[in-house]
Parts: structure tokens; sequence; C-alpha cells
């Protein structure tokens, strides 16, 4: 070791991967984690080798004008599936259909926890006025039901990807805001926190390089299950018809589209149903394993 | 005590050890202990050393991955080891009660005293509501606590630290337990609260004939408390006999060691100073071959100590019952090694480099409430610090003493720019600096003025490596630009505090509470400062740690010529290091002056209770007893005239309720702020008395 220090240290990219895959490797002590994480790549991989995977195309009718009853929509035979009530291949859309739920979920998320965490970093660091005011705020959005809120907010800016993204950052990073409050609250207060004032730092490097990451165990744990909560709002939104716009498939849609066909033939709603709740659970598994781990450090 | 009796505890073989996933960690070994009735045994040792783990397998409450290997822990004649959970739980609380460190953990908070005190008679007597009321107000009573009927309706947040852990220790006494477990039952407290504590558990077991065992790491403590003391070190006993015996003839060199790591009022920052003990505590599982401690001993002999693990062994010509787990003790010269240290020279003070005069700093509280709205006092002041007054030359180290909420942390936010003082000046190098935030300092003032702080494993960012916080210090100041220059600094740095280089990559989670201490160390005199606060620095440490920490940072000033302003509540630590003492009680400077002066009558009567207090780890050293009644007023609403008045020993009269008192000048730059009159105070005898070398039984050191 110590020959080598001369030389400055490893750079930080390569260093930060093999702390990602230590860390993952930890996972492997938590079977429930593994069993989430085992879920959530097999999507993963589903979404990006899609055009591969799916047998047809999601959004033909390759059974044209099915009629309730015939032989080929049943799941089973060249349909695996089964097709929907306009003769699409389900199979295919639930593959197709996971790309659209793995690109908007994560960038919901994502976009939800950058304004949130800014808020909660600004309200929990300041203090005084900028917590009240940011504080309100919060309260005021998170006492909307928030069904009603996702209404509203897609019904005025419509029904497209970005907007979705913008309802779920407006609606959930009240919440997220509440957390990192809370966690830098207890942070501020801590001797490297003074240290870093007594040096003269910037209040933004104080907030994002000195507390910020030390919060990080909680919020990766949030996030998990927030990521979980926002696939259901984003297939809900699809069932009340204020998804991504039709044709492309999106499980939710796929689900609000076919429910009407749903005591004939379930397995019209079934299938997405399934695909729904296997990702969510991979999510809500991974968050538990996460948690689990931390602790145990 | 009777020697006749049965003992109450005997603890015979004791091997201890914790199951984890990284295998068997052996946590106590070969552990033989005997408790006599009425008497008191101390366990002391560092942290790791295995004590708790002990007081665990007395009262069998292991948790899940512990477990006794072999051994047995016999308890009034029945082996503990071998009863079920049921019978288990009628000893424990009745029979053998344990009092923890933290008061305010041990209370449920949402009970009320009554509740909780008369539960533990309830539970394991048949009596009524009314007869257990009776006695839990009773022992209320014993623990010297004032109002018991008006404490048994109180909640505990309602109770100051130290009334909290009096309530704990009636709860223990309550079933009239045979055995009383302490550990480390004063470490949450102030040093005047903790005095009182002490004296209560010292008189314990002559009011009660309660056997106890009392955990510390505090030899002044184990001292004050206890007949018979054991000194572990890593998982075993290394010595065992009667405090006299012990503490004037210690035979092992792990008990000297730790000896010349406290600062006795015979040690001097130039003369003698402090000898920490080298090297660090093994882990459980890297225990060396032979003695535990041959690795960091001075008088290790190879083939000698490094072959076999070894018994406790009986000294010969000592007292019946002093043992000790060396096999060199008989060739060992202890007073050899005293001169080999050689005196370092003393510092030149230079200039004067600070100077606070009438600082003020009051905080608004803003009373939102409907009777503050109508009565009109809607703001309300917490007063921090009130007039303060004192200098500091260059090279000098000031001390500021006192408890906690005297404002000392106040006075250091105020000089780092953290906050604003309300009214006077705190000039450094002649500016005024007491108004200007640390964003609004230059970046030669700011880096002038640096901090050590006082926890450990908060002082670090969990989150980055060490070499990138000390190299983010250099680079905010300027020192270097150059990012190889930034990093040869960074291990010249890490030289100077003495850590191997290869801790530039490591994370604060892989290193000790001490290596953390060494890098803030490092991290403040990062920027070359000219004066640095240090806030506590060494309170959260071991003492062998906490020595070699202190001398690291008297180094380093000695060196630099460094303006050290050190905070803390330890006046043994203070009269070591320090060349002039600020005493300070609830924002008030009572006395100040040299550290002779403060510790050489006359005394401000808080002096002389501080200095009563402090517990001292040699025999021969006799004190005056003072013990502090009552508690630290609120700074919401301190005493209108002198602040020391609710508590005061020498408390003269109404004068001292309502006007504040005078600063009388004893010398030139003594001042002790008090109404009794110099000529008056100047009678009071020295608190603490050091024999002479021709008086001591045995010179030591």
């Amino acid at each position: 070791m110590t020959t080598s220090l001369t030389e400055m240290p490893t750079s930080g990219y390569g260093a930060a991967l093999w702390r990602g895959l230590k860390s993952f490797a930890l996972l492997r002590e938590s079977w429930v984690g593994m069993v989430g994480a085992f879920l959530v790549i097999f999507w993963v991989l589903v979404a990006l080798f899609a055009p591969l995977l799916a047998p047809f195309d999601p959004n033909s009718s390759i059974q044209p004008f099915a009629k309730p009853g015939a032989e080929a929509i049943k799941a089973g035979g060249t349909f695996w599936l089964g097709t929907d009530h306009i003769g699409r291949d389900i199979l295919s859309r639930i593959i197709w259909g996971s790309r659209t739920v793995l690109i908007y979920a994560p960038l919901a998320t994502l976009s939800a926890y950058t304004v949130g965490i800014l808020m909660g970093l600004a309200a929990g660091y300041r203090g005084g006025w900028v917590d009240d005011v940011l504080s309100r705020v919060a309260d005021i959005i998170l006492s909307f039901p928030v069904l009603v809120l996702y209404i509203i907010i897609i019904a005025t800016i419509g029904a497209s990807g970005f907007n979705i993204i913008i309802a779920i950052t407006f609606a959930s990073s009240p919440g997220i805001m509440r957390i990192v409050r809370g966690l830098v609250l207890d942070l501020r207060n801590r001797d490297y926190v003074a240290a870093a004032q007594t040096r003269g730092e910037s209040d933004w490097r104080v907030m994002l390089i000195e507390i910020l990451p030390n919060a990080r165990g909680p919020l990766i744990v949030d996030a998990c299950l927030r990521l979980g909560y926002v696939i259901i709002t984003i297939g809900v939104l699809g069932f009340l018809g204020l998804g991504l716009p039709p044709p492309d498939p999106d499980w939710g849609g796929m689900v609000n589209e076919t429910r009407q066909m749903a005591m004939a033939f379930p397995h019209m709603t079934l299938f997405p149903c399934i695909a729904i709740s296997s990702l969510i659970l991979g999510f809500n598994l991974l968050a538990d394993g996460l948690r689990e781990i931390s602790l145990r450090d | 005590m009777n020697q006749d009796q049965a003992p109450v505890l005997v603890c015979k073989d004791l091997c201890i050890s914790y199951y984890t996933r990284a295998g068997e960690i052996p946590a106590v070994v070969d552990f033989s202990l005997t408790v006599k009735p009425g008497e008191t045994i101390g366990i002391v040792g560092e942290s790791g050393c295995g004590k708790s783990t002990v007081a665990m397998a007395i009262m069998q409450h292991m948790g899940a991955n512990g477990g006794i290997k072999s051994g047995s822990i016999t308890f009034k004649g029945r082996d503990l080891t071998q009863l079920s959970d049921d019978e288990l739980r009628s000893i424990r609380g009745s029979e053998i009660a344990m009092i923890y460190q933290e008061p305010f953990a041990s209370l449920n908070p949402s009970l009320k005293i009554s509740t909780q005190l008369m539960e533990v008679p309830l539970a394991h007597e048949n009596i009524s509501k009314g007869e257990a009321r009776e006695r839990a107000v009773q022992m209320l009573g014993d623990v010297k606590l004032p109002d018991p009927e008006r404490l048994m309706d109180s909640y505990p947040h309602q109770l100051s630290g130290g009334q909290q852990q009096r309530v704990v220790i009636a709860m223990g006494l309550l079933s009239n337990p045979s055995l009383l477990l302490l550990d480390e039952p004063t470490t949450a407290l102030d040093v005047t609260v903790e005095a009182g504590i002490v004296k209560l558990v010292a008189d314990i077991s002559k009011k009660f004939g309660t056997s106890q065992i009392y955990i510390s790491h505090n030899l002044g403590l184990i001292l004050e408390t206890c007949d018979r003391v054991f000194v572990m070190y890593s998982g075993e006993v290394v010595e065992e006999g009667t405090i006299n015996s012990l503490f004037t003839w210690p035979k092992h060199p792990y008990t000297h060691g730790l000896f010349a790591c406290i600062p006795l009022p015979t040690a001097d920052k130039n003369a003698a100073p402090l000898r920490p003990i080298r090297g660090q505590l093994p882990l459980p599982f890297e225990r060396p071959q032979g003695c535990y401690y041959h690795p960091r001993c001075d008088h290790f002999k190879s083939g000698v100590c490094d072959v076999d693990h070894f018994k406790m062994e009986h000294v010969e010509g000592g007292s019946s019952d002093h043992r000790v787990r060396c096999l060199r003790y008989k060739e060992i010269d202890h007073d050899l090694l005293t001169d080999i240290e050689e005196a370092k020279e003393v510092l030149k003070l230079g200039k004067r480099v600070l100077n606070v005069d009438g600082m003020k700093k009051y905080y608004e509280v803003r009373d939102s409430s409907l009777k503050a709205l109508v009565s009109g006092k809607r703001i309300r002041y917490v007063k921090a610090n009130e007039e303060l007054n004192f200098t500091a030359r260059e090279g000098e180290t000031v001390a500021i003493v006192g408890e906690s909420g005297c404002g000392k942390s106040t006075f250091a936010k105020v000089l780092m720019g953290l906050e604003k003082g309300t009214e006077g000046e705190v000039r450094h190098k002649g500016k005024d600096i007491s108004d200007i935030a640390v964003r609004d300092r230059s970046a030669k003032q700011i880096s002038s003025l640096q901090m050590v702080f006082q926890n450990p494993f908060d002082t670090l960012n969990p989150s980055h490596s060490i070499g990138g916080q000390i190299s983010r210090v250099i680079k905010k100041f300027g020192v270097e630009s150059d990012k190889k220059k930034i990093f040869d600094r960074v291990m010249k740095l890490l030289d100077t505090v003495k850590l191997p280089r290869d801790f530039y990559f490591r994370k604060p989670r892989q290193l000790s509470g001490g290596q953390k201490q060494r890098i803030g160390i490092a991290r403040a005199f990062a920027g070359n400062p000219s004066m640095v606060i240090a806030d506590e620095p060494v309170s959260a440490l071991d003492v062998s740690v906490a020595a070699a920490v202190t001398e690291l940072l008297m180094e380093i000033q000695r060196e630099h010529k460094t303006t050290l302003l050190f905070i803390s509540h330890d006046l043994s630590v203070v009269r070591y290091l320090s060349d002039r003492i600020v005493v300070m009680y609830l924002g008030h400077i009572l006395e100040r002056g040299t550290t002779d002066q403060i510790f050489a009558p006359p005394y401000q009567p808080y002096t002389e209770a501080l200095l009563s207090a402090v517990p001292i780890a040699d025999p021969e050293v006799t004190k005056r007893e003072i013990v502090l009644e009552g508690n630290l007023p609120s700074a919401m609403k301190p005493p209108k005239g002198c602040p020391f008045c609710t508590r005061c020993h020498r408390r003269i009269g109404d004068v001292c309720d309502n006007e504040i008192p005078p600063e009388q000048a004893v010398a030139d730059k003594h001042v002790i702020k008090c109404h009794i009159p110099l000529e008056e105070l100047k009678k009071v005898e020295p608190v603490i008395h050091v024999p002479d070398d021709s008086e001591r039984i045995h010179a030591r050191q």
C-alpha cells in the first residue's frame, strides 16, 4: 500500500462502481431482497429486449373482429396469453408495455425526488420562514385526495408521458420533502456540518455534499417503495383513461380497455394485472431487502 | 463488612462468547469474582474490555447471540446459568437490580414516577398498593430527593438528569436487592451532579447492606466508591485487589499504564507529562499469543510473555487478595521508567491574540402563548453569555470550565462566527469578529480560527473519505491549490497526527474513536490556524486514548505556537494542560486566573465545589467534601442576583439573591465574582491536599 501512496487515488467512477457491486453482493444475504431484485431485473430485461421477445406487433389486430367465444382469443395456442377485444396479442402488448412503465415510472420518481429533496433540504436546513412556506405548501398539496389531484392536473394539461411525470412530481414531492426535512433536522446538528460551516462553506455545498449523502440510506429504501406506488399510479391513470394516449400499449390502459369483458374473458385483464403486481412486488421486496441490509451495518 | 458470611455472588472461571456471522467472539475469558455481603466491587477497564458483558452475564441477559461458554455464576448458592426463565425473572429486579448509564433511557417517559416505582414491589411481593406507595416515597427520601410526594406525581422529563438517576437507583433498591449492578451510572451526568450520586452510591452499602458491582472507566470514581477493584483488559482480569493495595502498589504494567494516562495532581504538562499507552486494544479475535497486553507493554520479554496464556497469580508480599496476571511483575521496577521521560521546554507566550471584552449573547425566544400576548411579554431572552471578559496570548492554553448549560459552547459559536454576539467585542488579532458571520469573514480570518469537536463519531462526515475531508480544508483555505501539493500536505498532516498514510483512502467508520479525533485535529490544523478551539476533545474517549490525543494536541500546539482554547468540564485535564482557567456558570464568568491561582484559595464557592467534585485516582490525595444541592437553574429564568446563589454552600444572605456580585481582583488577572469579602475567601482551606513525596507511603512517579 505504501508504494502506491505517492500516486493519486484511482478515479472516482471506478471506486463508485466497485462500491455499488459490493453493496449488491450484500443483498445476496437477504432472500427477500434477492427475489425482489430478480423480479425487477426480469422486467428490465424484458423491456430492453422487447423487439426480440415480442412475437407479434403489439398494435395490430392479428385476429380481426374476434368474436366473443372464438377459439383464438383464449390463452394458449398461437397466442400464448390470448388476444384482447380487438384481436391484439396480449403477450406482445405486455412486453412492449413494460417499456412504458419502466421509462415513465423511474423518470417520474426521479423528478419527484429531485424536487422533494431540494425542498426538504431548504426547509430543514434553513428553517425559519423558508420552512414555514414550504411546509404549508406541502400540507395543502397533501390535503387533496391524490386521485382528484391527478385528474385535475391531467385534465388541465392533457394526457401525455411528460404530463404524467409532471403530475406525479407535483403530487408526491411534498411527501418526499417531509422525509428529507426530518432527516436534515437531525443531520444538520452533527459536528461535521458545524465543521463545514466554520470553514465558510456555502449553504448549498453543506446541504448537498455534507448532509444529503448521509440521508441516502432511508431515501434509497423509500425510493424503491415509491417506485412501486408510481407504477400503480401510472396504471391507475391508464385505467382512468388519463394515461398514455392509445394505441401504444400501457398496462393500466390494457386493463381499462378490456374491463367490460373481464367477466367473460378474465385473461384480458388478468395478465396485465399480474404484470403490474409482479413489478410492484419486485420493487417492494427489493426495498425490504435494502432496509434489512442497511440496518445490519 | 462481615468476612464470615457466605458470599453473595461467586463467578468462577467464567468464559462468555458472542456468536456472530464472523464466528465466535470470546468477549470475556477466565473471569472469577467473589462478592461478599455489603461489599462494593469495582470493575474498571476501557471500552471493549468486557466489563458490561460481565454485568449482562450476571443478569443472565445476554441477548440472542451471547452465551456463557463455561464456568458458573453462583448467586446465594444457586447457579444462575442453570435456572429457568421463570426462576430468573423472580431473581432479576428483586434480588439483583441493575442501573444503567443513561437515566433518561431507563425510565419510561409516558408513565409517572409513582407508577414506575410502585411496580417493583407490586411485581415481586404480595402487598397492597398503599403499602407500595409508602415504600416508594420512603425510598425517594432515602436517595436524598427533595419533596418525594411531589416527585411521585411527576413524569421523568420533569426531572433533571441527576434526579432521574436517583429515581433509577431508588427503583433498583426498592425490592431490597442483595446485589446492585451499576454500569457507569454517572457517565452521562455533570461533575457536581456526579459527586452527589457517587456519595449516594457509597452510602448505599452502609445503609442497606447491599452488595454492589460498580462498573466504570474512571479510576477516580472507583476509588471513591469501592472496596475492591478488578482491572480488566481485553476480556480478562489483569489485576485485582483492595483499593488500598492496588492503588498504592499497582503491579500489572497495564494498571501502571492507566495511572500514567490520568492527569493526577502530580502530573505536569512540561515537567511530568502523561504517558499514553502505545498501540490499541486488540480485537477479541485478534488477541495475541500469551499475555494479551504484551504488544503494548514496555516490559515485554520475548520467550516469556508471548508463549502461553497464564492464570492470575497471588502477589507475593501483597495483601491477601491482591492478584495479578503477569509473569514478570516481580522483576519490573516501575520507578525506573519515570526518569527516562525528559522534561519539555516551557512554551513562551507571545503577544495577545484574543481579547474578549464585555461579550454578551442573548437568544430571543418568541412566546406565542395567549398569556404572553396578554401580558405583552412576547419576547424573552435566554442569556447564554453574560459579560464575558478575558484574553489569550499566542501559544497560551486557556481553559473554559463549566458544566453543561453554562454557555461555554455558545461562546465557541460566537467566536467561530456561527452566531453573532449581542453586545461587546471579541477581538481576534485586533479585529472585532463578534458580529461578523462566518460567511462574511475572509478566508484568512476563517483559517486562522479553527475548531476541534467533541464527539469523535460525529466530527467526520461518514460519507466522505478521510483524505477528501482534509484536502477540502486545504483547498478551501487556499493553503495549496495544486492537486499533488494538496495530497502531499495531507500526507504530512497524517504524519503529524501519527496515523498511517493509507488512512487517506479510508472511510470514517473504519477508524476507532481516538483515530477519528486525531483526524479532527489534523483537519483543524490543516489551514495553519493561529487559534484552535477544542470543545471537550477527549471527553468521549477512553483514558489511554484520551491521554494520547491530549499529548498530541499539545505537541502540535507547541510546534505551531497555536493559542488553544480548551473547553471542558473536567478540571483534572484542565489543570494538567492549561495556563489559565476561566470558570463559567450560567453564562457568567465566576472566576478567572492562572491555573495555580484557580486551584489554590481564595476560591469562588462554585470553583471550590467543582474542585471537590473531581474524582482523583490517588488514595493519598485528600479532598474536602462539598456536595451541591439542587439543580442548575434554567437559563430562561436565571436568579436575579448571583447565578450560583440557588446552590451555593457559602450563601451569605439576601444580597446573594438580589444583586449581581462584584468582580473582586485578587491579584493581577485573578478575578473572583462573589459577594463574600476577599479576606474571608482567603481563609478557606485548600480543597485538594496533595501530600509531599516525604509524606507518601509509596512514591509514585
